[in-house]
């Protein structure tokens, strides 16, 4: 029989405790997960890269939604549980939710510590435990000014150091002498308060705060302005960030008569007083420890998982913990004991030049504590020789060297990492050892480090031994592997895009069979993502001559309408410049009633999207809709989607050209190209930029000498701004650049690479130099450009409601459904 | 299978463009037939076991075909996915005489008898 399982908390341990359970106990558990915060569960070590804009929330998911469907979880987002009631057995939640539970999991986390001084319950003072905190801090950044960070631990640096990457001008207060003292010894936290200082953030030790200074409460909520300290120093704050560390969040249990101290207290098996509760993370106490490094979290989620699916398991131990500071470009590590002791000696390595210190503990011959600043390669070895006990009286001579040097004579760097036995810790979130990576690379023949991401999970959370994963793979594969090979295109050839390209161009490849029999390919027909590709490198090398393969298109680009989820389609007309009519809104209404679309609604490209379309009914819907003088807008296709506008000075007060008219001629000129990733275009009609065209493929901004050409903006996986091409002074002009940029892109883009990233590959000197200096070569791009419009500008939509292309692709080849009959 | 095999004609191979598919309606859902490079036809439950994605929509490439949905790719020979995912799509025996496809009915039609 099923049994319920209700966890309270989403964050890491309870979601690592969890896919551990469903690959050992699959089905076992009926699984309800309360989370207090609105969202899935979340890599919480990666909230840095975030705050510093290095990464993106989506990054870091760990479990997106479809994770909690396909294992038939119940996660209640949102939902804070306030009481346990253990002789029903059930857990409540603030807004009355309960669930009924056989083995409830707590995994509540913790809690800043809040210093306690007047002013901290000000409007702007801030902690930094969740995502909430990062958008709030993100959203005080954009402010600019200043901030301050309560704290110079291991957090507290990484929020600084994110805020001050965000712009902000940052000041640390830290109450100890030296930074990070839990985890370095005087020296290294000097050294790491110099590297924080040269990136511009001031740094204050023993700064002990008074309080909290508030702005005059003049009717809108007082808010914090600045910090006082107790020897009378004022420092501005826009904001206050507390990161001055975590207490378990234990409260929940402590009410429901469970035994809690610091934390909830456990056993080394994870479960609490009550045998039918179980606790993980940073909640827990265990021999009188508590824990909030990920590496132990996770040894307790496995250890619980293994409880929860009946099994026996090892149980947890208290054990050497490595630390390391996430902070772009200063290289940290600390892990076992450093305190200075009369039985310890230690091994120091200084060159203060180089910004380098390394130190070494030792106590009866063993390693037991390292402390590394400006060069932590080595880090791995050290924390093996902690783990081990290894004895080390042979190689103390040049023991603080390394590994290279521990053999005697000096080895290559790889070395280090061939050195280290089968059970070294490689990935230390996700507790992967040597020999499982090297193992899985063998047995599954993983030739990247993508590879082995997906099938051992190392390198896949914060990534910083993402340095001895590629080691590794360099050690067990050999020269066949070398990290900066250009990638092949697919499995099917050893060629690369560009190589591709070139090759069609050098040799006059013009169909894919004949390519593939030319280069070699290593499969019969091609796979699905060299096929798609090749089509396009024909198409537009070959202009007019190359006949387009329907086969080899991906089926969006094959049927002219977007795949949903469910099978069915959706329908995007275009509207040129975002405008549309009463007559245009009335067909699409009737299009909408008369197929029983199930919903319409407007795309962020300024037109009208109708979804739920059922494929067979896509003729049809096209031809109503071409009836009322509308086509496709190419909304499925990698080619040229949008052209947004502003309403320029047809109705704005403040409007410098036509943007509108300029949108429109640009999309009528360009629709129907097909380029090797989506391009979409926004037109505004002055620098407050209504279009949003400062984020798009290609974006004008008009002014009032002329008009801004812009390219290589993102706003999806990545965001960027775009960066200015040119300026030129009509819109004849703009026109031919726009379509010779185009045309470049259209011969050197790799087929997916948008234009920002096609940009970033070959530079902004080269196309700045062909489109916009070279006119002679810009004409040519343009004509050619022009040229290859003569056979793309036919509407698709057309073509097959009326001309009947690819009939086939719209109705069954038999209907068996009334086969009763036939029987 | 205790059901003897029911061959029916379900139409022309060359109504089905190469590598590409067509599908056949049935009570039991659809079946994707396929058609590859070397003109030998397949045919499989039109159904991807990871989120229901039409397989019939998918590029088929040698004799395997990608799912237009999430990308998980299927032996169209034995139903299996390939790579490091494991999961396999129903196929249905399928044989060509004389051009025309002949799908073995066996399985949807027996459901009708016993209902």
């Amino acid at each position: 029989m099923t049994e319920k399982l209700v966890v309270v908390g989403n964050g890491m341990a309870p979601g690592r405790a969890l896919e551990k359970l469903f690959e050992m106990a699959p089905g076992k558990y009926d699984v309800t997960i309360f989370n207090a915060e609105p969202r899935t569960n979340y890599d919480r070590i990666l909230l840095s890269p975030v705050l510093s804009g290095e990464k993106t929330y989506e990054d870091i998911v760990i479990h997106g939604d479809a994770w909690y469907q396909e294992h038939g979880v119940t996660l209640h987002k949102g939902r804070k549980v306030n009481a346990i009631d253990r002789l029903t057995k059930t857990v409540t939640a603030e807004d009355g939710t309960t669930a009924q539970y056989d083995k409830l999991l707590i995994a509540t986390g913790s809690v800043p510590f809040i210093v306690p001084v007047p002013g901290k319950d000000l409007a702007g003072v801030l902690t930094y435990r969740d995502l909430d905190d990062v958008e709030a801090m993100l959203v005080a950044a954009e402010q600019g000014g200043s901030a301050v960070v309560i704290g110079g631990g291991l957090l507290g640096l990484e929020a600084a150091a994110g805020l001050a990457m965000r712009g902000m001008d940052v000041t640390v207060l830290h109450l100890m002498p030296t930074l990070m003292e839990r985890q370095l010894d005087t020296t290294a936290g000097n050294l790491l308060k110099r590297a924080i200082e040269a990136r511009g953030i001031k740094v204050i030790t023993k700064a002990n705060t008074k309080e909290i200074l508030g702005t005059a409460p003049n009717g809108a909520p007082p808010r914090v302005r600045a910090i006082l300290l107790d020897d009378g120093t004022e420092i501005p704050a826009n904001i206050v960030v507390m990161a001055a560390g975590i207490r378990p969040s234990a409260g929940l249990a402590k009410e429901a008569g469970i035994e809690t101290n610091r934390g909830i207290v456990v056993n080394d098996r994870m479960v609490t007083s009550d045998p039918d509760i179980y606790a993980v993370g940073e909640c827990v106490e265990f021999d009188g420890n508590v824990y909030g490094l990920v590496a132990p979290l996770y040894e307790q989620a496995g250890i619980a998982a293994k409880g929860l699916a009946g099994e026996d398991t090892k149980g947890f131990v208290d054990k050497a913990l490595a630390t390391k500071l996430k902070v772009t470009g200063v290289d940290l590590y600390s892990a076992g004991d450093f305190a200075e002791g009369e039985d310890r000696e230690e091994i120091v390595l200084r060159d203060a030049t180089n910004g380098l210190y390394k130190r070494l503990i030792l106590q009866d011959n063993k390693v037991i504590g390292v402390v590394m600043f400006g060069d932590t390669s080595d880090s791995g070895w050290f924390f093996q020789l902690i783990k081990d006990g290894t004895d080390i009286s042979e190689m103390r001579d040049t023991l603080i060297f390394g590994p290279a040097y521990a053999g005697g004579a000096a080895l290559d760097p790889t070395a280090a990492v061939a050195a280290l036995p089968d059970d070294a810790e490689i990935c230390g979130c996700n507790g992967v050892c040597k020999g499982t990576i090297v193992n899985a690379i063998g047995a599954k023949n993983l030739t990247s480090l993508d590879d082995v991401r997906a099938h051992t999970k190392a390198s896949a959370s914060c990534g910083t031994c993402t340095g001895l994963v590629e080691q590794l793979l360099t050690l067990t594969l050999g020269d066949s592997y070398n990290p900066n090979a250009v990638k092949p295109m697919c499995g099917c050839t050893d060629l690369s895009h560009g190589d591709v390209r070139r090759l069609i161009v050098a040799k006059e490849l013009k169909t894919i069979p004949d390519l593939m029999q030319e280069l070699e390919w290593k499969s019969s027909g091609g796979c699905a993502k060299c096929r798609p590709a090749l089509n396009y490198y024909l198409l537009s090398t070959w202009p007019g001559e190359y006949v387009d393969d329907g086969q080899s298109r991906f089926i969006n680009e094959r049927v002219h309408a977007n795949i949903q989820k469910d099978g069915t389609y959706s329908v995007v007309p275009r509207m040129w410049g975002g405008v549309t009519t009463p007559d245009e809104l009335r067909a699409i209404a009737d299009v909408a009633d008369k197929f029983k679309i199930p919903t319409v609604k407007c795309t962020g490209g300024q037109r009208i999207d109708l979804l739920g379309v059922k494929k067979e009914d896509l003729p049809a819907v096209w031809s109503d809709l071409n009836a009322a003088g509308m086509v496709s807008g190419h909304a499925y296709a990698k080619g040229l989607r949008t052209v947004k506008t502003c309403v320029g000075t047809d109705w704005c007060r403040f409007g410098t050209q036509d943007s509108t008219g300029l949108g429109i001629k640009l999309e009528k000129f360009l629709w129907g190209s097909w380029t090797p990733a989506k391009v979409k275009l926004a037109v505004s009609g002055c620098p407050r930029n209504c279009a949003e065209a400062t984020c798009k493929d290609i974006g004008v901004i008009c002014v009032d000498s002329g008009y801004e050409i812009h390219f290589a903006g993102a706003a999806g996986l990545d965001i960027k701004g775009t960066e200015l091409l040119c300026h030129v002074k009509t819109e004849e002009e703009a026109i031919e650049v726009i379509g010779a940029l185009t045309q470049l892109y259209r011969e050197q883009g790799h087929y997916l690479e948008r234009i920002y990233k096609w940009r970033a590959r070959v530079g902004m000197e080269s196309i700045q130099a062909t489109v916009v200096e070279d006119l002679p070569r810009r004409k040519e791009l343009y004509e050619a450009f022009v040229y290859s419009q003569k056979f793309s500008q036919k509407d698709p939509w057309a073509e097959r409601a009326k001309d009947h292309v690819d009939a086939h692709e719209f109705a069954p080849i038999a209907d068996l459904t009334s086969m009763e009959a036939a029987e | 299978m205790t059901m003897d095999t029911v061959w029916l004609d379900v139409g022309a191979v060359d109504d089905i463009p190469s590598q590409s598919a067509r599908i056949v309606k049935t009570q039991k859902g659809c079946i994707a037939l396929f058609r590859t490079a070397d003109d030998k036809v397949f045919a499989l439950n039109d159904r991807c076991p990871h989120k229901g994605g039409p397989l019939s929509q998918g590029i088929v490439h040698g004799t395997s075909v990608t799912c237009p949905l999430h990308n998980m790719v299927f032996s169209l020979e034995t139903g299996d996915a390939l790579g490091p995912d494991e999961a396999r799509v129903a196929t249905f025996a399928v044989k060509v005489e004389n051009g025309r496809i002949m799908l073995d009915a066996s399985s949807f039609a027996s459901r009708k008898d016993a209902a």
